[in-house]
Parts: C-alpha cells; sequence; structure tokens
C-alpha cells in the first residue's frame, strides 16, 4: 500500500488489548469511507487485537513490545510518511470515536490547508461527556494553552486528530511517548502551524479499560505540563540562537 | 573518625574490586566503568589524605571532616546517577525507534507477502 496522490488518506487506529472493540472500529471506518486504507497498530497487545483487526479488512503495524500511545502513534505516522500519503487520521481503537465524523475532519484538513484538524467534543454542545478528573483536566490545560496557542483549544486530549503531510513530517521524527496530543499542539504551534476544531461526538467506551485511571491523571497532569513548558523553553531558546529558526 | 575512614577506603577498594570483576567478566562496559573507578579513587584518596580531609573541610566549614567525604561522595553519586539516567533516556530513545522500524519492517514483509499470494 502506497499512495502519492494529492489527497491520498490514511486511517490509523492505535489499540493496546482492544480485542472487543477494534473490529467494529474498522467496519465502522470500512464503511463510511470503503476505499481508505486503514492501519491498527497494535502496541504488542495480549489479546486477539491483530487477528479481530485483519479480519476486519485492515492492515496492522505489530509493535515488537509496548511503547505506549505516543510511541504507538508515532509509529503509524512514520509508515504514512514512509509510504508517500498526504493525509492521516487518527482515531482510538476503542469504538469512542464516531467513524462518521471522519469525512469532516478530512474535508477541513484539505479545504483550510491548517497543518493539524482536532475532532472535538465540546466545540458545539453534543451530548459527548467526560469523567468529572477528565473533565477538570480538559479545563485546566485549556488555561495553560490558551496564551502559549495564542487562541484557545476546547478539547486538547482529543485523540481524533488528522494531520497533513507536513505535521506527518515534524510527528514521525518527534512525538511524544506518552500522553502526546497536548504536547503535539505545542511542538505544531512553535512551528507556526496551525489547528482547527471540528465537532464530533464521542460514545462512552463498551469495552476494555481507559489507561488514564484517578492517580494516573495526577500523574498525566504533571508529566503533561513538564513536557508543554520544555517544549516552549526548548524552541523559544532555537529562536533566540542567531542565524537558526525556529522551525528547525 | 579514623574507624569511619578506614570503612570508607575499605569500601572503595571493594568498589574498585567489583567494576574490575565486572569488567574481566564481561558484565559492565569500559566506557561505564571508567566513571565507577574514577568515584573509587577519588573516594581512595580522600579517605586516605588527612591533610587533603582537613582542609577541604576547613574550607566549607565543616567541624566534623569525615562529613566532607561522606558529602563528596554523595555528590559523585548523584551525578553518576544523572549521567545514567540520561544514558538510560537515550537507550529508550534508541529503543523506541527500533521498536517502530522492527513493525514497519514487518509490516512491508507482510504486505509483500500478501501481495505475492494474491500475484
Amino acid at each position: 500500500m502506497t499512495s502519492t496522490g494529492k489527497d491520498s488518506l490514511l486511517i490509523i487506529v492505535p489499540a493496546y488489548n482492544e480485542e472487543g472493540a477494534v473490529g467494529s472500529v474498522v467496519r465502522a471506518i470500512a464503511m463510511v469511507l470503503p476505499d481508505v486504507p486503514v492501519v491498527v497498530i497494535d502496541d504488542c497487545s495480549l489479546d486477539a487485537t491483530q487477528q479481530v483487526a485483519r479480519e476486519a479488512g485492515a492492515s496492522v503495524l505489530p509493535l515488537a513490545h509496548h511503547l505506549g500511545l505516543g510511541g504507538c502513534v508515532q509509529a503509524g505516522y512514520k509508515l504514512a510518511f514512509e509510504l508517500g500519503f498526504q493525509y492521516v487520521i487518527r482515531l482510538d481503537g476503542d469504538g469512542q470515536h464516531d467513524a462518521r465524523d471522519i469525512p469532516r475532519i478530512f474535508e477541513t484538513l484539505r479545504g483550510s490547508g491548517y497543518e493539524m484538524v482536532i475532532g472535538s467534543r465540546f466545540v458545539t454542545e453534543n451530548g459527548s461527556s467526560v469523567g468529572l478528573i477528565r473533565g477538570l483536566g480538559i479545563r485546566f490545560f485549556r488555561m495553560v494553552l490558551r496564551p502559549i496557542l495564542g487562541k484557545p483549544v476546547h478539547d486538547p486530549t482529543s485523540g481524533f486528530v488528522g494531520v497533513n503531510r507536513d505535521a506527518l513530517q515534524v510527528f514521525s521524527k518527534s512525538l511524544p511517548l506518552e500522553y502526546p496530543e497536548i504536547e503535539a499542539l505545542v511542538v505544531l504551534q512553535r512551528r507556526r502551524f496551525r489547528f482547527q476544531e471540528v465537532p464530533c461526538k464521542m460514545h462512552p467506551r463498551t469495552t476494555g479499560r481507559s489507561s488514564i485511571t484517578a492517580l494516573r491523571s495526577i500523574y498525566y497532569i504533571v508529566h503533561v505540563l513538564l513536557g508543554v513548558f520544555v517544549n516552549v523553553l526548548k524552541f523559544d531558546s532555537r529562536a533566540r540562537r542567531p542565524g537558526k529558526s525556529g522551525n528547525s | 573518625m579514623d574507624r569511619l575512614l578506614n570503612v570508607l577506603t575499605i569500601a572503595s577498594g571493594l568498589l574498585v574490586l567489583l567494576v574490575l570483576t565486572s569488567l574481566r567478566r564481561a558484565h559492565i562496559r569500559v566506557e561505564y566503568s571508567v566513571s565507577w573507578l574514577l568515584a573509587a579513587a577519588a573516594l581512595l584518596v580522600l579517605s586516605r589524605s588527612r591533610r587533603m580531609l582537613l582542609a577541604a573541610a576547613d574550607l566549607l566549614g565543616i567541624s566534623y571532616p569525615p562529613f566532607v567525604l561522606l558529602l563528596v561522595v554523595g555528590f559523585v553519586f548523584v551525578l553518576m546517577f544523572y549521567r545514567y539516567s540520561v544514558i538510560l533516556s537515550k537507550l529508550r530513545d534508541d529503543n523506541i525507534a527500533l521498536a517502530q522500524r522492527l513493525a514497519i519492517l514487518e509490516y512491508h514483509l507482510q504486505s509483500a507477502k500478501g501481495n505475492r499470494s494474491h500475484a
């Protein structure tokens, strides 16, 4: 599978122990976009995720050991970049994202020329709900990111994300290993890339367990905050260095 | 004080012995053994050189000279742990890149097999 067409799109689905949901995710994508290739990136699942994904019609990128979400998504970005795809849309393998929203993200990516389009639960009120702790975390990061990004972001933790080839090139070289969504926004902004949010529906998880528990939420906040500020400082210091571009 | 210094001398001697033995058995790479040997040598010299120890304690305003030695040991070990954190981080990055590369190669292999079986 290679694609060099100017509108070539690859759907990537990071999955870890998602045998209960990944099959229906792949089939739902095929219903909406039957001609678009789907790659499930299996983060060394202990269950039959790979087999279920293949049976549903997806290709599988099998990681040799568990890398975490960022490493898993980055593997997909690397593959897409190598294969020459112009656009990549990522959605989670747990079935929380609605495949019917993919065309809207894709059209916005193509039409706007923005490097990243985020499927957001909160741009408009659409009945999507999040837990209390996650909700607080999202509000906190909205406040933190607002001055850094120079514009509001409603759903900074969304894993429903589309990127064009420019962003793909950046992320295939550098993407945070854990919890990549928020830091990725900062990386893009520091490179003068632009993003847009489009409203998307998010369903509650029906199978498996979220990797972010209440206790891990605290670790998540500290980890991501540190990552955000490291990225801000890193790019600012590069920008101040004479003869160096902030986009290097 | 003498007893503490003697204990530190023995400890540094044991550390040198441990590192050399590990080197001989190839349990540690030469580049990583150097910092341990240097740390052990510094500990050995300071624990045997009372004059240096007293001068350092005087300079730092520490009334109990062996404490200088413990301070040096602590500092050296913090530096070394930091160095190993840097090394571990690099190894982790290399490891991730390798795992991703392996996955992509396996993907290409599976695709090629699929294409061949369809042909």
